[in-house]
Order: C-alpha cells, then sequence, then structure tokens
C-alpha cells in the first residue's frame, strides 16, 4: 500500500517560533526525510511556502476560473494531489486546468520551498526535495 | 549608453527637467528595471538610486539624449553594485549578482519594444488573478500609476500601514508562487484581461460612488483609472478596453449633473443635461461604434452602448427605450446577472409603463434574489409612485432606506418620503 500523509500546521505558531527554533525544526525535518530514505519508505514529499502564496483553480463551462487563496469549498473534501513540474505560476495554472476534476471541484496551487540543508551536512548531500 | 547631452543654462532648468522625466518615464523605467533585476524591490530601490545619479551628474554632465535609457542603465548598475555590497554577508547574492552582469549590454532603443512591453508585463503582473482583488488594486496604483501608499489609503478610506502591507504581501506572493512577469499568451489573454479590465473599473467605481462615507465621487481615481485605461489601450488594442474606456468617460461626462451644490443625488431624468461634457461623450460614442463594429465586444461595450444611448437623447422623453431594453437583453445573454435584471426591469417601465416593471422586481424578489439590495426597493417604490399608489411606493421606500449605506442615497430616499408624506 502507499500512503500520504498530510502535514498541518497552525501557520501563527510558525511565524510566532524564533528564527533558531524555526531552523532547528526544518533540520528536524530534513533529518526525518534522511532516515526514512534509508528505511526504503520516503517515495516523495514537500514543504509547501504559507498558504497566502495559494491559488484555486476552477473549470466550469470550459472557462478558468482563477481566484486568490485556498478557497476549495467547505463541502469539498482532499481527493488527490499532483506534484507538478512547472516553470512558473501561469504554467501550472495551465497544467491545473487540464485536471478532470478541476470541472467539478477545486485545485488548490500551492507552491513548494526547498527544505534548506542543516549546516552540519555538507552540500553535496543535501538533496532537493521538490524534484 | 547614449552620451548626446543637450547643453542647459542652469541647474533650476535641469531640475524641472528631472521632474518631467520622472513624471513621463519613471514608470516606464520601472518597468524595465523589474525585468532585468527580476525583483520589485530591488528594481524601486535601483529606480531611487538612478534619480538620485540624475539629480547629482545631470546638472553638471548635462541631459542625456535618451534619459530612459540612461536612468535603466544607471539603475541597473547600482543594483548589481549593491548586491556586490549585500554579498559580503551572504554570499548567496554573489551568484545572482554575476547572473545580472552577464545579461548587461547597453540598454538602447533597438529594445524598443521589449520597452514597452514592460509597461503591460507590469500590469498583468499587478493584477494577476491569484492576488486577491484588494491586492491587485493597491499594487497597480502604487507600481503602475505611481500613488503613494498615503494616497491609496485616502482614497479606499483605509490606513496606510494597511495599505503598505497589502503590497509587500502581494510582492512576497509574486516572489513566492513565482507569478511570472509576462503578458499572457494569446490562450489566456482574454481571461486576464478580464481580470485587468476589472481592476480599472473597481478603481472608477470607487472615485465615481465611494462605497461608504459621505462622499459622492472622488474625481482623483476615476481619473486615475481613465488614464490606467488610456495606457492599456494603447499598449493593447482590445474591443473591449475600448468599451470600458468608453464607459468610463460616458459616466465621467455626467459628474458636474450629477451631483447638486449642497452634494445631494440627482437622478439621470433630473440632471440638467447642458451640463454633460459633450467632448466626452463624443470620444465615448466613437470608441464604441469602433468596439462595436469589431464583433469582438463583449458587456463593458454593452454597458458603454446603454449609456451612450442616454447621452443621445437632449431630454428624459426623447430617451429610446426600446434600443435600451435590447441592449440589457444582449447583456443578460452575455452575463446574466439579477443586478443587470434590475436594470432592464427599469427600461421595461419606461418602455410599457411601470406596472411592468413591478412584475419583473416582484419575480426577483420572490425567488428570493436582491431582497436585500436596497436599489431593488427603491425601483419598486419609484414604479408605485407613478402609479400613485402611495402607501406601496412609501412601505418600499422605507425598505430601500433601512438598506441603503451612501448618505447622498440616503438624503433621497428620504426627500422622496417626505414628498409622499406631504
Amino acid at each position: 500500500m502507499k500512503y500520504l500523509a498530510l502535514v498541518y500546521l497552525d501557520e501563527n505558531d510558525t511565524v510566532s517560533r524564533s528564527e533558531a527554533e524555526w531552523m532547528a525544526l526544518n533540520a528536524e525535518c530534513y533529518h526525518c526525510v534522511e532516515s526514512l530514505k534509508k528505511s526504503g519508505h520516503y517515495l516523495d514529499g514537500a514543504p509547501l511556502h504559507p498558504v497566502a502564496t495559494a491559488t484555486t483553480v476552477r473549470v466550469r463551462d470550459g472557462k478558468s476560473l482563477v481566484t486568490d487563496g485556498p478557497f476549495a469549498e467547505t463541502k469539498e473534501q482532499l481527493a488527490g494531489f499532483y506534484m507538478l513540474e512547472a516553470k512558473d505560476l501561469n504554467e501550472a495554472i495551465q497544467l491545473a486546468n487540464k485536471i478532470p476534476p478541476a470541472r467539478y471541484g477545486s485545485i488548490e496551487i500551492r507552491p513548494v520551498r526547498e527544505l534548506p540543508v542543516p549546516d552540519e551536512v555538507p552540500a553535496a548531500e543535501g538533496v532537493s526535495l521538490t524534484g | 549608453m547614449d552620451t548626446t547631452t543637450i547643453n542647459t543654462s542652469n541647474s533650476a532648468d535641469v531640475t524641472a527637467q528631472i521632474n518631467a522625466v520622472y513624471r513621463d518615464e519613471s514608470r516606464r523605467v520601472l518597468a524595465t528595471l523589474i525585468r532585468l533585476l527580476g525583483d520589485f524591490d530591488l528594481a524601486e530601490e535601483a529606480l531611487h538610486e538612478a534619480f538620485m545619479a540624475a539629480l547629482a551628474q545631470w546638472p553638471e554632465e548635462g541631459v542625456p539624449g535618451n534619459p530612459r535609457a540612461w536612468l535603466v542603465s544607471t539603475g541597473r548598475f547600482k543594483a548589481i553594485d549593491q548586491l556586490r555590497r549585500r554579498a559580503r554577508f551572504d554570499v548567496s547574492l554573489d551568484d545572482i549578482a554575476d547572473q545580472l552582469d552577464a545579461g548587461l549590454g547597453a540598454v538602447t532603443d533597438e529594445e524598443g519594444e521589449e520597452i514597452e512591453d514592460d509597461r503591460l508585463r507590469l500590469v498583468f503582473t499587478c493584477c494577476h488573478p491569484s492576488l486577491s482583488p484588494e491586492a491587485r488594486i493597491a499594487l497597480t496604483l502604487r507600481e503602475v500609476c505611481d500613488l503613494t501608499t498615503e494616497e491609496i489609503a485616502r482614497a479606499f478610506l483605509s490606513s496606510a500601514t494597511t495599505v503598505a502591507q497589502r503590497i509587500v504581501r502581494a510582492k512576497a506572493k509574486i516572489r513566492d508562487a513565482g507569478i511570472p512577469y509576462e503578458v499572457p499568451g494569446q490562450a489566456q489573454l482574454p481571461e486576464r484581461l478580464e481580470s485587468v479590465l476589472q481592476v480599472i473599473y473597481l478603481v472608477f467605481n470607487e472615485g465615481y460612488s465611494a462605497s461608504a462615507g459621505d462622499n459622492l465621487t472622488r474625481h482623483d481615481l476615476s481619473a486615475e483609472a481613465i488614464r490606467l485605461c488610456r495606457l492599456v489601450l494603447t499598449l493593447l488594442p482590445d474591443a473591449e478596453v475600448q468599451g470600458l474606456l468608453a464607459l468610463m468617460l460616458l459616466h465621467e461626462s455626467r459628474r458636474a449633473a450629477r451631483t447638486s451644490s449642497a452634494g445631494d443625488l440627482i437622478l439621470l431624468d433630473e440632471q440638467d443635461r447642458t451640463l454633460w461634457d459633450r467632448e466626452l461623450i463624443d470620444e465615448g460614442s466613437a470608441l464604441i461604434s469602433t468596439a462595436l463594429r469589431s464583433r469582438q465586444f463583449g458587456i463593458y461595450t454593452l454597458q458603454a452602448a446603454i449609456v451612450a444611448v442616454h447621452a443621445d437623447a437632449s431630454t428624459p422623453e426623447a430617451t429610446d427605450w426600446v434600443e435600451i431594453v435590447g441592449l440589457y437583453d444582449l447583456l443578460l445573454q452575455m452575463n446574466p446577472s439579477p443586478v443587470i435584471e434590475l436594470n432592464r426591469a427599469v427600461a421595461v417601465a419606461m418602455r410599457d409603463g411601470p406596472q411592468a416593471g413591478i412584475t419583473i422586481v416582484d419575480e426577483l424578489l420572490t425567488k428570493g434574489i436582491l431582497g436585500d439590495y436596497h436599489l431593488a426597493w427603491s425601483a419598486r417604490a419609484d414604479f408605485h409612485r407613478r402609479l400613485d399608489q402611495r402607501d406601496l411606493a412609501i412601505a418600499d421606500y422605507r425598505e430601500a432606506l433601512r438598506l441603503a449605506r451612501l448618505e447622498p442615497e440616503r438624503r433621497f430616499l428620504e426627500k422622496r418620503l417626505e414628498e409622499l408624506s406631504g
């Protein structure tokens, strides 16, 4: 079986952390990924930019409707995910338009950020989590 | 860099020239710097530095033959310098500076078309639909129109801090979400243009009838929206851009007739039509003809065409209501909306009598639509008033008054109630 583990956080809580605490948490995540890779359980994953960077795409009557923010309706539930490689947000929107459920529900596009490589890890060993 | 210089007699002269260059060119220079530097904040700093350099050098060396190219080159060099200085503390900036350096050639007029496109890139980026409407408006007025955050705050009855924060967040989103600095391709252009036109019309309406408070017209914002629309039309000759410009010009043409000296609202059929600005009406009408001929027109052109029919009538009685109802029918087909249905009801009432208007408004209200929209109640009140159904009219005006927020509109409704009770 494959499982998708979704990470939820109170962003205000993140903001109120000190820079050092925040970097420590990032480093912990980095090591968590490393350990899951070693044990063969890790397929893919990525941290996201804050929710303010979200864009929502819907297709209705063949027309693409783009809005700011994560505006899934409360009756809509998370049903799947696509990890996309696009040169910019406009291309990501074009790709999202083609996802069939965009015609019935909504596709929330969130930019992925790089998990910073902790200082103690040599740069060559750093992995991109966005690939 | 262009080294041709114009000899100038004194430094006051040069300062005046620099001010003129700032007024005419600063937004173009900024738009190009954003493309070259890939960052709004860096580009704004670079623009500032470039003008500081102009103030220092032009009085000595004379004004360059191509001030815009000089400012862009200077701004770019200053930005790279700045990055190199900061790189002492953050080595990653050195790479960025290297990349920018590598892309460096002299900025000349060969890049002319590219540079004209930069302004359009800036407009489309500031009006990107993944930004909230408030953010789009604030960013467009700040970056494209060069209004200060204080001016924007005053115009939108907000605080400068709120506006500044909105702009900072919008720029962060452009950077983090990867909103590209580009004019959208043909396939996306209609949708994206819609978002640009929406921003322009929101700015205009904010200036034309404030959403709250006692000031009915805030002229500067309307003028800014018209200026912005003219700019977009120059850069992108599209029927709907013509339609929107026409619509705004036609609304604007009535400004002097629209409020009394006491600031009270004057309805269309009570306005002194000799106060309407014929020059604006003629320009608007010409734009509508062009837009309609293109057959690519949309809702702005149709709305403008409706306003133009009113503008053509020298008296309220001379209004061609058949034509207006026909235009509303087209508009509803293109863009079904209860507010347009209400406006159509008013036109139908003029064509077929008030009872026909009441029938349509009642249908809307029975469907549970527009019940909390004050203009639905004041329209029905007016139909009853014209049928001498005094009590029904009073009840509807009272409901309208309960829902109305704008002071001049409230005063108008109170006046009507007084007349009916007297």
